[in-house]
């Protein structure tokens, strides 16, 4: 999937590894992603998408492998690290009780930015993120989505080359999340480079340029969205009968069928052609050997699909077993 | 994009937690306003009542020539100087606790800025409420009737203010140094006051905050001895009263090298207390 780029990778990672005790959080991780791109780590709760951005921010000191961004190592040079990169953490990190003008003013100072310079960006932020009307307001007075949205202003003061985003539409309103992405498309159009962690398909699916889907501390598998979708075939059809063992073993031959998943009570299959025109022949060979087909589901692959396919499982049960 | 003139120094991000400190203590009005009369009504309330039974108790004992006998509100005026100090930096590094929980740890250890700066800014706005408060209860305790600078002149005064806000810093920084240490290594606001009321006990008492000292246990005064809240309020009288005074019926008598002592092992107290903060925000991981 690398394609010969002039400019070199924004963040390089090799063989990232982070432990904690006998628990491999990140299990050996290594990806780029392009200057200028957004790029999504996709992955259940306790994937290893925090640890490993954490690593990359230097909020955890590297272990084991390689990191750069913004071609400093996070190891050896975290101070320059520190100072081309914004961040928005996983939860809300503002102080309820300082308003919004003060959040973005501390944060200037702690950076170090020139007063005249820290209040013409506050302004423009402001405008940018549609807050300049609650500027003097505390922010415990703030909806969740201007509470989200002022800390991506928070994360752009200085203006970064990469903004890391960690969950960065987590308990909002369907609504809200839209318009959320179009502040990080908008943002990421003007040339700030974008990594982003979620857990939401449909986030990853709409928003990214590439996806590397995570799990259990492992890179499973990475692409664009239509690269991804496209591995399952194209079209999934889902099957139950009375004699599954027999189904797949007679339909593994057919030519246009790409792939085949094991379900509990049926099966899948990943066809390769058109799956309206597949069909036909399926449900033939099966009633020719006798076996009764109780359930047919034909569609496009998604990238729930696509995250079930590489992991074996599907990411809503986990995020609701995982708590937040 | 380098920030920062000169390499990116980072000289005055202390600067930068004090100011956002002092919104804080500013913005939290029943806070502020307590914080400023509890020590008034200390002053008011435990004073004039222990004062009033330990004056005549005292009262016929002969004094020797040459020194002045001061009432027992006095005495232990300097005491809750020293008392209002201690909790206030004791308690002056819970705001690195709320933040590490739920607040803005994580965007400055983040942050390019020198870890040490977070030390020093709680430090200097610890010391800057300890100041606020010294002043009011010098000023309400002259009020109410303490004889604070009696007999001084206007420059003796000002010498006598300087110096008590000299001890208040170098001992606040020092407690301010370990209440960060504790915070930034403690996971809850309970677990912290724990530790605060089980270190304020001793310090408060096994001290000359209420009481003479001489007539202590021998390990409880030598306990006292060292404890760096007989070394404030040595150099709080001392700058307060003068040199030579009587109370509780015991002549107490400071060479200004005694003062000088006193301050030194603030000053040290206060660097050990440094180099232990120090530890902590290297270690510390908040993810």
């Amino acid at each position: 999937m690398e394609h010969a780029e002039q400019e070199p990778p924004i963040i390089r990672v090799e063989n990232l590894q982070h432990r904690y005790g006998d628990f491999r959080a990140v299990d050996g991780i290594s990806f780029t992603v392009k200057k200028g791109e957004i790029f999504s780590f996709l992955g259940p709760n306790g994937a290893g998408k925090s640890t490993a951005i954490n690593v990359l921010i230097t909020l955890l000191s590297l272990q084991e492998g390689t990191a750069t961004v913004a071609g400093y190592d996070v190891s050896n040079d975290p101070q320059n690290v520190r100072e081309s990169i914004g961040i928005v953490f996983q939860d809300i990190t503002l102080d309820r009780d300082m308003t919004v003008f003060e959040i973005l003013e501390f944060h200037g100072r702690l950076y170090n930015m020139p007063e005249k310079e820290r209040r013409a960006r506050i302004d423009e932020l402001l405008q940018l993120v549609q807050l300049d009307t609650k500027r003097d307001e505390r922010t415990k007075s703030l909806s969740g989505g201007m509470k989200r949205r002022l800390e991506i202003a928070r994360g752009l003061m200085t203006r970064p080359k990469v903004l890391f985003l960690d969950e960065p539409t987590i308990g909002l309103d369907p609504q809200t999340r839209m318009r959320m992405w179009e502040y990080i498309r908008g943002v990421n159009s003007e040339g700030t480079t974008i990594f982003l962690t979620t857990h939401y398909m449909d986030e990853a699916d709409h928003l990214s340029d590439r996806i590397s889907i995570i799990d259990h501390g492992k890179i499973v598998v990475t692409g664009t969205s239509w690269e991804l979708k496209n591995t399952l075939g194209q079209d999934i059809i889902y099957l139950e009968t009375n004699n599954n063992e027999t189904a797949i073993l007679l339909l593994k031959s057919l030519p246009s069928i790409r792939d085949i998943k094991v379900k509990t009570r049926g099966f899948v299959l990943m066809v390769s052609e058109d799956g309206t025109r597949v069909l036909p022949a399926i449900i033939d060979s099966l009633r020719n050997a006798g076996i009764e087909i109780s359930t047919i589901n034909l569609k496009k692959p998604s990238m729930d699909d696509v995250f079930v396919f590489y992991t074996g499982r599907e990411i809503r049960d986990e995020a609701r077993a995982g708590g937040r | 994009m380098k920030r920062g003139r000169e390499g990116g120094n980072m000289t005055y991000g202390f600067m930068t937690i004090f100011w956002r400190d002092m919104i804080r203590f500013v913005r939290f009005k029943t806070l502020l306003v307590s914080s400023l009369l509890q020590p008034a009504l200390w002053l008011a309330f435990f004073g004039i009542a222990m004062s009033s039974n330990f004056d005549t108790l005292t009262a016929g004992l002969p004094a020797p020539a040459g020194s002045h006998v001061v009432g027992y509100l006095t005495f232990m005026g300097c005491g809750i100087i020293a008392m209002t100090t201690l909790f206030t930096s004791l308690f002056g590094g819970i705001v690195i606790l709320f933040d590490k929980n739920w607040g803005l740890m994580r965007e400055i250890l983040a942050s390019p800025m020198n870890r040490n700066h977070i030390i020093f800014g709680i430090g200097l706005s610890g010391v800057t409420k300890s100041f606020i408060q010294a002043v009011i209860i010098m000023a309400f305790g002259i009020l109410i009737g303490t004889s604070f600078f009696a007999g001084f002149t206007p420059l003796q005064a000002a010498i006598g203010v300087a110096g008590i806000l000299a001890f208040v810093a170098m001992f606040a920084l020092g407690f301010l140094f370990l209440s960060a240490a504790i915070a930034i290594s403690m996971e809850s606001p309970e677990g912290l006051q724990g530790v605060i009321t089980l270190l304020t006990m001793p310090i408060f008492f096994a001290s000359n905050a209420l009481y003479p000292i001489d007539t202590f246990p021998e390990i409880l005064k030598i306990i006292s001895v060292y404890n760096p809240m007989t070394l404030l309020i040595t150099g709080i009288r001392y700058f307060a009263i003068g040199p030579d005074f009587i109370s509780l019926g015991k002549h107490y008598v400071y060479t200004p090298m005694d003062i000088a002592w006193a301050f030194g092992g603030l000053v040290v107290f206060s660097a050990i207390m440094f180099a232990f903060a120090y530890w902590r925000f290297r270690k510390a991981v908040v993810t």
